[in-house]
């Protein structure tokens, strides 16, 4: 088979493959098996397409060879139960031209499934891209910047915790709605930050990453459109990667938000994303923690430069998320909103508050802003001196070289004063 | 990255859609674009009426106006669709769904974004043109 031709298989895969695999698991009740069959399926695709040409209902066929699959395995496996002894006549009875299409509850059901809480965050995550997004385990390992066998492991693994906590295609209950559906936006949510600040690696941002966040959030708008932290979330993800383009310079190296040539910034996402928030905001039930963020970075895309910032209600939308979710990174860039609104004096008696309770000892996000707060106030070594642990904590490199140049600028504004 | 799908349609198209029921096309269309949202793909997109407007020709010394462009041209434009997709496969494989029937055609086109003028980054008007989407919040 031509590279070509697998190209095609996987871009029929992308378009059609959530709902193939959301389709056999509502019919298997078993995401994990569903999985299986599809791939399966996907297999047959790849020997017989090149072949025969692309069916014309692609995913009516991939469903109908996994339907086939299912059958088999249930009538030569003996052990099996009355229930699939059922379930088998059922398959059997049903028309195998039925539509392609699983319904939207049966894309949910996947999308909470691969999202339960049960399974480990990062199985999440790589089950979500699988089976909802319908990447390949090579394109998940290159996303997330970890090998093949990882992406595998991390799988096998998500299968094996469904089964064991005997989750198998599962649509919420209205009394555990609110807390899936907010595990399934920070699987979303977690995609997008691993494509917008890289936590390890050498590259600063991998926008494939934050697209297919993208991606998801909208399909969830469309799936759920009364539930207005979903529409907070996509006005967020907009509304942050509407920033893309002038975060990186010519040579690659980042730009920090208050030094980005706006007119760089994606106009056509803001407005998509201020519409989200609108949206969200229509909805009458308050904002949420994303309603909220997505509020805030609504702050910095309304401001046609950065010193015509609305600091001051980016200060109160920061304490009304301090106060719902109680985060200290939260509270470490309400600390930063307070310098900018009255002074860097005022900004770094909250971080010491933070420093003092030693929540973020480990992350280089509290002495980095130190570092910038103390420096802003004079206080050279100080300021080196943080800015220097501060790198020391990161595991990006981009970010380590960023934060020891103003660890250096720091030390040449201290020893210039002297 | 981002993709235009180009709908044109010929006199063979019009006259076929003069037989169909408009409501059953307007269905197809409706399916097919519900397929799109709930894909999270499409950007945005839309129709151009089929009443004939005007066609300005550059070809002679000054610019000459002709009704159009009907009588001029074999296919007609007639509406766009912009989808963010993974690959140009994947738009294509959009493309390849959508309910066109004999005489249509549609042409699958990458958007450029700012990358393409990259090298133009100093440019004055390049400047000046994302300071315009910028006012007027559209690309």
């Amino acid at each position: 088979m031509t590279s070509e031709q697998t190209r095609t298989v996987e871009a029929v895969w992308r378009v059609e493959g959530a709902r193939v695999v959301a389709t056999l698991a509502r019919l298997t009740g078993d995401l994990a098996l569903a999985e299986d069959l599809a791939q399966e399926a996907l297999a047959e695709a790849l020997e017989s397409w090149p072949r025969s040409g692309v069916p014309r209902s692609p995913g009516a066929w991939l469903t109908t060879v996994g339907r086939r699959r299912a059958i088999d395995l249930f009538r030569h496996n003996a052990r099996l139960g009355a229930r699939y002894a059922a379930l088998a006549r059922d398959l059997d009875s049903e028309v195998v031209t039925e539509s392609p299409d699983g319904s939207d509850d049966d894309v949910l059901g996947l999308m909470f499934t691969a999202c339960h809480p049960v399974l480990p965050r990062e199985s999440r995550v790589a089950l979500t891209l699988k089976v909802v997004s319908g990447l390949g385990t090579e394109e998940i390992a290159r996303l997330l910047l970890v090998s093949v066998p990882t992406v595998q492991q991390r799988i096998v693994r998500a299968k094996r915790v469904l089964g064991d906590a005997d989750v198998r295609f599962d649509v919420p209950s209205p009394e555990e709605w609110g807390s899936r559906l907010e595990t399934a936006l920070s699987v979303v949510y977690l995609v997008f930050t691993e494509g917008y600040a890289a936590t390890s690696g050498d590259s600063w941002m991998r926008p494939d990453l934050a697209e297919e966040a993208l991606r998801l959030s909208r399909m969830l708008t469309v799936l759920m459109p009364t539930e207005p932290e979903v529409h907070g979330l996509h006005a967020l993800l907009e509304l942050q990667a509407s920033r893309f383009p002038a975060r990186v310079d010519a040579a690659g190296e980042p730009v920090l938000l208050e030094d980005q040539a706006r007119t760089r910034w994606d106009h056509a996402q803001i407005a998509r994303g201020l519409h989200a928030l609108r949206r969200s905001d229509r909805l009458g039930r308050g904002r949420g923690p994303y309603a909220l963020q997505a509020a805030i970075a609504a702050c910095h895309a309304r401001a046609a430069a950065a010193a015509d910032t609305d600091w001051r209600q980016i200060v109160a939308l920061y304490r009304a998320l301090a106060a719902r979710t109680g985060n200290p990174v939260v509270r470490l860039n309400l600390a930063v909103a307070v310098a900018m609104a009255e002074g860097p004096e005022a900004g770094l008696a909250l971080t010491d508050e933070l420093a003092a309770s030693g929540v973020l000892r480990d992350s280089h996000l509290l002495p980095s802003v130190r570092g910038e707060l103390l420096a802003r106030l004079g206080r050279s070594d100080e300021a080196e001196a943080a800015l220097r642990a501060a790198a020391a904590l990161t595991r990006n490199a981009r970010q380590r070289a960023v934060l020891m140049a103003k660890a250096a600028l720091a030390a040449g504004a201290g020893s210039s004063a002297q | 990255m981002k993709f235009m799908l180009i709908m044109r349609a010929t006199p063979e198209a019009e006259a076929a859609y003069a037989e169909t029921d408009f409501e059953e096309i307007i269905n197809a269309m409706g399916a097919y674009n519900e397929a799109l949202m709930k894909s999270g793909v499409l950007l945005g997109g839309d129709g151009l009426a089929p009443e004939p407007g005007f066609v300005v020709d550059f070809s002679g010394e000054e610019p000459i106006v002709t009704d159009g462009p009907y009588g001029e041209v074999h296919e007609l434009f007639n509406g766009f669709w912009i989808l963010q997709v993974s690959s140009p496969e994947e738009a294509l494989e959009w493309a390849r769904r959508c309910p066109l029937g004999p005489g249509s055609k549609l042409e699958v086109r990458r958007v450029t974004d700012e990358t393409d003028f990259a090298d133009y980054a100093d440019n004055e008007y390049v400047q000046k043109e994302a300071e315009w989407r910028r006012e007027l919040g559209t690309e």
